[in-house]
């Protein structure tokens, strides 16, 4: 996964203020959290920038697929086990019948869910790692025999 | 809800949307079950005698025959079949004299045979999950071959007595050649042993109970991994086929171990059996004639190796394959033999048996497309209906015709 640090290579590195923030690398980080776009850094746009640009939307690709919440799934790898399913402890908390005890969910307020064989994510903005009370749960991707989750 | 026979756990809570015959929606199967489901629309088999496509009726005939005309015929597979035609299955061969053995002659059978005459302690995986709080995983990879064993029944789930799952109330111990995929989930409490070093390690676990030093490199983990096991509340081990492998015709050491560990608390044995409804022959011949596989019917009831697939596949003069690929799973050698053999197969999908048989009956996918009950790795019996019709009869309906052709 792309870090704050290489993103910071692809900027600039004007420190210019210009997207809002004191430093690029500032930025950088907050491009990684989702809380800016690329195009919110205006000199970036500019031709003589243009290989920095094109691959800054390479390695932002595939952040750009994730949740809200910084949740990648890579489905290619995941065995469908239910392991993180039965481990979220948002799960176990709102769905005590079903994947608390292991078996599949059986409320729709749960965040990940096994469907046609491998992990979805339903509710992202229920995940502990979101919103003003945040905290770093890893309990889905400590689970994970085969690093299927991730988060940016 | 359906029932997925993907492997012998059977899992009672998977949803599938159909349209017609298509599955166009599930959930709770993992991937390995998805497969399963999915299989549906692939290389399924064809119905052929001498490479000739035939009538259902044909082949039944062309079956019944070379059975009767057989003078030491071999039924062998079983374990992807449901009960209702493993029972059928054992008739036959009564009738017929033939050998009957199945896939857990070249696998899980040593254990499976403690486990059926309780010369090791068992219990359900529901105990697990609600009891189980110190596990041992040896010699398999749960993660791949029964992926959702640690999610529905033995380290993630609320049990019972053990509210907090694995965070604080389970410990799992996981003993093998590599590091499996399992092995990145219990990095803390992976074992790593040679090939074939089984044996050696139960001699160190035995050691340290007796309060002797044991002979291993990493002393202090061996004493403190045997300090956790001696204070489970219930232990359960989970032996699969790499100890099964190592331990062949040695499997009195895990017993030894196991009784060991139970003089200080309680253990149990559930193997990991590969297959939906292994255990479900296992029992079933068991109950009809003391032995769980290697039987022959040739002159009442007789046991032995001689009669286990491997041998007999040498000595038969006719096979009768059932939801099995014997040619691709069988050692080189007799799986040579096994294919100068003329062989019936009832399969629902094409595999390298099917291909050299003289006669091929396409046969229902138990689960999705013909019910029946079986029996999951503890022996907790689960029936399932089919979800759809089916142009394809069941074991059980082709086994039954071919009885009545006998
Ligand atoms: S980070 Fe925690 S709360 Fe969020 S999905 Fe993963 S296990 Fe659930
Ligand atoms: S993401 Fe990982 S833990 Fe979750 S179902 Fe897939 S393989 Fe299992
Ligand atoms: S664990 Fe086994 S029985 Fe359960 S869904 Fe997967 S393949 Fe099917």
């Amino acid at each position: 996964m792309v870090s704050a640090m290489e993103i910071y290579q692809l900027t600039p590195k004007l420190n210019c203020k210009k997207c809002g923030l004191p430093t690029c690398m500032a930025f950088a980080v907050a491009l990684l959290a989702r809380e800016k776009q690329i195009e919110d850094c205006t000199p970036l746009l500019e031709p003589k920038y243009e290989a920095k640009l094109k691959k800054l939307r390479e390695v932002m690709a595939p952040v750009a697929g994730a949740t809200e919440t910084g949740l990648i799934i890579h489905e290619d790898r995941c065995y469908g086990c239910g392991n993180c399913v039965v481990a979220c402890p948002v799960n176990v908390a709102n769905d005590p019948k079903g994947s608390a005890i292991g078996l599949g969910p059986k409320s729709d307020k749960v965040i990940l869910i096994v469907e046609d064989g491998v992990v979805k994510c339903l509710n992202p903005k229920e995940c502990r790692r979101f919103g003003p009370n945040r905290i770093l749960c890893n309990l889905c991707t400590a689970t994970c025999p085969s690093k299927a989750i991730e988060f940016v | 809800m359906a029932v997925c026979t993907g492997c012998s756990l059977l899992c009672d809570d998977i949803e599938v949307t159909i349209d017609g015959r298509r599955i166009t929606k599930t959930k709770n199967l993992c991937r390995k079950g998805f497969g399963r489901y999915r299989s549906l629309a692939s290389d399924r088999s064809v119905r052929r005698v001498d490479g000739k496509q035939v009538g259902i009726d044909e082949a039944i005939s062309r079956a019944a025959e070379m059975l009767r005309d057989a003078k030491r015929p071999l039924l062998f597979g079983w374990s992807c079949s449901t009960l209702e035609a493993q029972r059928k299955g054992i008739e036959l061969a009564r009738r017929t004299k033939a050998i009957i053995d199945d896939t857990s002659s070249i696998c899980q059978g040593e254990i499976m045979d403690m486990v059926i005459r309780e010369e090791i302690p068992s219990c359900t995986l529901d105990d697990v999950r609600n009891y189980g709080d110190t596990l041992i995983f040896w010699g398999c990879d749960p993660s791949s071959s029964h992926p959702r064993h640690m999610s529905r029944f033995s380290y993630f789930p609320r049990g019972e007595k053990l509210q907090r799952g694995h965070e604080e109330d389970r410990t799992a111990f996981l003993i093998d050649i590599r590091a499996s995929p399992t092995a990145k989930i219990l990095s803390g409490n992976f074992v790593q042993i040679p090939p074939g070093g089984d044996a050696d390690l139960i001699d160190a676990m035995l050691a340290v109970l007796d309060g002797k030093i044991p002979r291993v490199r990493d002393k202090k983990a061996m004493i403190s991994m045997m300090n956790t096991l001696k204070k489970a509340d219930m232990g359960v081990v989970f032996p699969g086929l790499g100890l099964a492998y190592s331990l062949k015709g040695r499997m009195d050491r895990l017993k030894m171990l196991v009784d060991r560990l139970n003089e200080t608390t309680k253990y149990n044995v559930i193997p990991m059996v590969g297959h939906y409804n292994m255990r479900g022959f296992n029992q079933l011949l068991f109950n009809e004639t003391g032995f769980i596989n290697r039987v022959s019917f040739a002159d009442g009831v007789d046991h032995g190796p001689m009669y286990s697939v491997v041998e007999a596949s040498k000595s038969c003069d006719l096979a009768l394959v059932v939801g099995s690929d014997p040619i691709s799973s069988l050692p080189a050698g007799i799986a040579r033999a096994l294919a100068g053999v003329p062989m019936i197969t009832l399969d629902p999908h094409r595999t390298l048996t099917t291909e050299l048989s003289r006669v091929v009956i396409p046969t229902a996918l138990s689960g999705i497309e013909a019910g029946g009950s079986a029996l999951r790795m503890d022996g907790v019996r689960i029936e399932f209906d089919p979800i759809m019709k089916s142009e394809y009869p069941s074991d059980e309906e082709v086994l039954s015709m071919i009885l009545e052709e006998i």
